[in-house]
């Protein structure tokens, strides 16, 4: 069974992936120039079948946002890379080390989409994926492969590099689209979604850097052979981003369905020094957390991860050890998204802020013995109910992100923070 | 009202037409006017960019102060220290105080001479390599608080022309990420906020 997709070049060939001779000879742009031969509705097929999934954090089946996209003479494909969900940097290793890969995707894609015209929203701190793609870019227009008669096929597309400036918002595709358009990065009231009307009001596909690196072998394999790989419902590899007090951080490619305690401790090696494991994030900061004592043992794939009311989302894992201050973790990611909201939705704007200022007096000890029930109150207006996946009360998830730590902290650790308010200490 | 170069120009109006909308070229433009500028972003540059595309200034402004990078005021060489999570969790906070404490400055501060700014951001995509830094955007990974005190000294006695993250990783870092690969010849940048010549990034 393939278990390596997206990391096979990069790993054999360290020092020249990036650059077009090297993908060349290991096969790269055939892909291409068979797609180009098929009907684009053929390729639409084949990524419905493959089952691929969206893998910038919603998880949302590629083949049928695909479907959803509208007739127009005029139409988009937008690459969201835009990578900031904390713990994530898996795009980035995709985008500096295998930039031709991100690109034949994008091609294929844009073809069987009948769009002419690509924008790649690549954030504004990744100054080097962005060189990487754009001279990927400019090598692949000498080869003939990006312009006006893609390998003499007849049909035209344009790819261009737009760099972000500092806002995770604009991960949000419906703020990318804004922030592509000039204004604030702001997501907009959905619907209508960007497959109806997206940039300049056009129909538009928004789609992550890893989905798309997917494409190419799902066109040369067939949908049905990436359908093949994984368990049901988390097909294919995935990208996923090791971090925090973890002994082998990095990126890995991995089938899903081995169990957690697989992931963290023989791919990540362990909990650092040897320590005791005290909670990881299983899917980036959005995401609630997992504990050894209920979770451990359980598969990695979307369905059991949702059930037990978290997500895989971005692929981000973030091991803590026994010494964590659960407060102050908490603490950093509420700051993360009280940084980070766009202030359009006052449940968001305002309780992110709210939910800070009380961690941050729990830690520095002043809190309150009221502070644990606000703490829930607060989460409760952004989240109604704190169910997941999450309620909301606003435009965009980031606010019920910030949620998630603290009903993390509050179900797995109340009596730390109980005592932590009690005693009014700081433990660093 | 300052003018910018014919050089300049000529980019900015090649910038405008690249987009189906002259507004989408709003943020690349803002990157060209700090370059043009000197570094900080100015009222001036920020007129000439709404001139370019048909916006008024307090728009541009808008779109402006919504991004962290757009800067109003920043040091010939800016440093970042990542906070969130998983630096976070791996000694971020003993990481930017060094570094502010080297510099003389407090979190946020721009040295005496204007020669540095350091400042505590959000994530920037290098968990793996935690503590993760960037100077002028380019990456340094696995910084322990003395390397950060040495990255900060060089910066501030040496004061160089441009960084390159290949050369700062290889004497202020430690465990990266992933393998970054080979080095990036065309990565030498500097100073603040001179983006390389690719994509929509304002370069020459």
């Amino acid at each position: 069974m393939t278990d390596r997709i997206l990391t096979t070049l990069m790993t054999e060939h360290p020092t020249d992936s990036h650059t077009l001779s090297r993908y060349e000879a290991a096969g790269g742009y055939t892909a291409l120039r068979s797609a180009l031969t098929m009907k684009p509705e053929e390729i639409v097929e084949q990524v419905k079948a493959s089952n691929l999934k969206g893998r910038g954090g919603a998880g949302f089946p590629t083949g049928v946002k695909w479907g959803f996209l509208a007739p127009g003479a005029e139409r988009y494909l937008v690459v969201n890379a835009d990578e900031s969900e904390p713990g994530t940097f898996k795009d980035r290793q995709l985008l500096e080390r295998d930039p031709h890969q991100v690109l034949e995707g994008v091609l294929i894609s844009a073809f069987a989409l009948d769009v002419h015209r690509v924008f790649v929203y690549v954030r504004g701190e990744y100054p080097r994926p962005a060189r990487r793609m754009q001279a990927a870019i400019d090598e692949a227009r000498g080869a003939g492969l990006v312009g006006d008669d893609v390998a003499g096929s007849g049909y035209a597309i344009e790819v261009s590099v737009h760099l972000g400036a500092g806002a995770y918002i604009c991960g949000e595709e419906t703020a990318l689209l804004n922030s592509l358009e000039g204004r604030r990065g702001e997501p907009r009231i959905k619907p209508p979604f960007p497959a109806v009307a997206g940039l300049y009001a056009l129909p538009t596909i928004v789609n992550n850097v890893e989905t798309l690196a997917n494409v190419p072998w799902i066109v040369t394999n067939g949908g049905s052979a990436y359908d093949a790989i994984g368990p049901e419902g988390s097909r294919g590899t995935r990208m996923f981003s090791l971090s925090g007090h973890i002994e082998r951080p990095g990126n890995y490619e991995l089938v899903m369905g081995m169990s957690w305690r697989d992931l963290i401790y023989d791919v990540g090696g362990g909990v650092r020094d040897g320590r005791d494991l005290k909670a990881w994030i299983p899917g980036g900061a959005s995401a609630p957390w997992f504990v050894p004592a209920l979770h451990l043992d359980t598969p990695v794939t979307d369905d059991d991860v949702g059930r037990l009311g978290s997500m895989l989302g971005s692929g981000a894992v973030v091991v803590m050890d026994e010494t964590t201050n659960v407060v102050a973790a908490a603490l950093s990611i509420v700051k993360f998204f009280a940084h980070e909201s766009c202030g359009q939705c006052t449940p968001c704007r305002e309780g992110t802020t709210w939910m800070e200022q009380i961690l941050e007096r729990i830690l520095h000890g002043a809190g309150r013995p009221s502070d644990l029930d606000l703490l829930l109150d607060i989460s409760d207006n952004i989240s109604p109910g704190l169910r997941w996946p999450p309620a909301m009360t606003t435009i965009c998830p980031l606010g019920p992100s910030a949620v998630s730590p603290i009903t993390s902290i509050m179900r797995h650790f109340r009596g730390e923070v109980e005592e932590m308010v009690m005693a009014g200490a700081t433990h660093v | 009202m300052s003018a910018w170069s014919d050089e300049t120009m000529e980019r900015a109006q090649s910038l405008v037409a690249s987009y189906p909308d002259p507004r989408s070229a709003v943020m690349p433009l803002l990157y060209l006017a700090m370059r043009e500028e000197g570094g900080p972003l100015t009222d001036d540059g920020m007129r000439i960019v709404a001139d370019l595309i048909g916006y008024t200034p307090v728009q541009v402004q808008a779109v402006a102060s919504f991004y962290t990078m757009y800067k109003r005021h920043v040091g010939r060489h800016l440093v970042s220290v990542c906070t969130s999570i998983s630096c976070h969790l791996l000694g971020a906070g003993e990481v930017l105080a060094a570094a502010a404490d080297e510099v003389g400055v407090p979190v946020g501060g721009t040295a005496e001479d204007g020669s540095v700014t350091v400042e505590g951001v959000e994530c920037i995509g290098a968990c793996g390599g935690a503590v993760a830094v960037q100077v002028d955007y380019e990456f340094v990974e696995g910084v322990t608080p003395e390397a950060a005190r040495s990255l900060c000294r060089w910066l501030v006695d040496e004061s160089p022309e441009t960084v390159r993250s290949d050369d700062m990783q290889e004497r202020f870092g430690g465990a990266t990420a992933f393998d970054w690969g080979s080095e990036d010849p065309t990565d030498a940048v500097g100073p603040m906020p001179a983006f390389g010549p690719y994509g929509t990034a304002g370069g020459a």
